[in-house]
């Protein structure tokens, strides 16, 4: 018994403290030193900051050229699962397209209606900066979905921004470095949105799932969604404006974003503030 | 070529392939996520790591290993040190196993990766939730772990082959 728990011991200490053969540290120091890293950053101690900040510059660069190969096979077999749908898409459009030509008569009044009343209500948000980026890195992980742009703080990009991919929200900026910067994907589990759900008006909260979609939480019990309701940003606190359009009510809470996330390629990286009169 | 300059190219070749694929990996996330099937998801650089680290561990250097962490922490997002610890974690491991080791199995490697990939995947998420509030699916952690123990078998029999191929070209030559 005692010659074995030496033996254990032994092979243990063998393993973690001793340096192995063509090793220039042990593996002991190296733990020692992830150890200190993540403690380090957890308190954002400023050396590990600039640690992560000159890694992020040279790696999402490097990252996108190594990227390229996979990045072909993946647009070739997206490209050949489009080919074989194109006709039954083209057919579904163009009775879509019927539908927008008469919505968008109707919407043009609505929208200079509700400028003027938020005008009024001094709540009217207009863009003041408008950056669009190219997505250098869209690894969806199943842990934490993000992607990362090739603007950063250079290109005045701060974080919080609001990212869209055409008018439809996809995310927000949690990350600026020099000439890149991390959005997180409204997919993502620890991304928190206020939602208004119309046309019922609800006001919740809309989270990642870790998936491709998105779930409804944190609202009344009475709250009756209904499958085709359309989620957009409600504009409380101050996180976004109000009223951008993010995706549809799928079933019960699940909500179907209108931007597909895996197909980024070009983003809108937005700064709202009130019109100056 | 002459004979001996050939031998050295590929003696130099597999000393450097499992580094070349773990910085491949990180980099790239070499993780097929892209092909959309449900819950799909290993990872590659654990079964590399326990591998090299467990047959020829001169070829891949702690401090490479260390450094290849830092690189997939700032490529996934995840805080800045935790794959190294996992990956240095997945060292010791295979390092305890080759010492106590007197007549290897891959079977006996396969269950004690399993072991290994479920201890440093627990450490790995009770830091990150725990100790950084973040919020991570444990279901996709479990299927993550059944995969990369799955496709263990299949990777360490390729590495085989790959390795016995370019011996015996070297040796042929």
């Amino acid at each position: 018994m005692e010659a074995s728990r030496d033996d254990f011991v032994i092979a243990i200490r063998s393993a973690f403290i001793q340096r192995g053969n063509k090793q220039r540290f042990s593996l002991f120091f190296l733990i020692i030193t992830s150890i200190l890293l993540l403690v380090l950053g957890k308190f954002n101690f400023s050396a590990v900051k600039f640690l992560k900040v000159s890694i992020n510059e040279i790696v999402y660069r490097s990252s996108f050229i190594v990227s390229v190969p996979e990045n072909y096979i993946k647009n070739s077999y997206i490209n050949i699962k489009d080919h074989f749908s194109y006709y039954e898409e083209y057919l579904e459009l163009k009775k879509q397209n019927k539908k927008f030509k008469s919505d968008i008569q109707k919407n043009d009044f609505i929208i200079l209606e509700n400028q003027r009343l938020k005008k009024i209500i001094d709540d009217y948000l207009v863009v003041s900066s408008e950056i669009v980026a190219k997505v250098l890195i869209d690894k969806q992980s199943p842990f934490l979905r993000s992607i990362i742009i090739n603007k950063g703080s250079k290109d005045n990009i701060k974080l919080g921004m609001a990212v869209l991919d055409d008018e439809y929200l996809v995310g927000k900026v949690i990350e600026v470095n020099y000439t890149t910067s991390r959005v997180l994907l409204l997919s993502d589990l620890n991304s928190k949105i206020p939602v208004s759900i119309e046309p019922e008006g609800y006001q919740s909260i809309l989270s990642g799932s870790g998936k491709d979609d998105g779930e409804i939480q944190y609202s009344k019990e009475e709250t009756k969604l209904n499958v085709g309701d359309i989620v957009y940003t409600s504009g409380s606190g101050a996180l976004f404006k109000s009223g951008i359009p993010i995706g549809k009510i799928k079933n019960n809470t699940n909500v179907n974003f209108f931007s597909d996330f895996t197909q980024l390629k070009f983003v809108k990286v937005l700064n709202y503030e009130k019109e100056s009169n | 070529m002459s004979r001996l300059g050939k031998v050295k190219i590929l003696e130099k070749l597999n000393e450097l392939t499992p580094i070349l694929l773990l910085y491949l990996a990180v980099l790239n996330e070499f993780d097929f996520n892209y092909l959309n099937l449900p819950y799909f998801s290993f990872n590659f650089p654990f079964i590399l790591v326990f591998y090299w680290s467990l047959k020829k561990p001169e070829n891949l250097g702690y401090g490479l290993i260390f450094f290849a962490g830092l690189i997939n922490d700032v490529v996934v997002g995840f805080p800045i040190g935790i794959s190294s610890f996992s990956y240095l974690f997945i060292c010791g491991f295979a390092a305890y196993l080759r010492n106590i080791t007197l007549r290897p199995s891959i079977l006996k490697d396969w269950l004690f990766f399993l072991f290994t990939v479920m201890v440093v995947s627990s450490l790995n998420y009770s830091i990150v939730v725990l100790f950084f509030d973040l919020n991570i699916g444990y279901l996709d952690i479990i299927i993550n772990i059944f995969f990369t123990f799955f496709l263990y078998i299949i990777f360490a029999n390729l590495f085989e082959i790959y390795q016995k191929l370019t011996t015996r070209s070297a040796t042929n030559d």
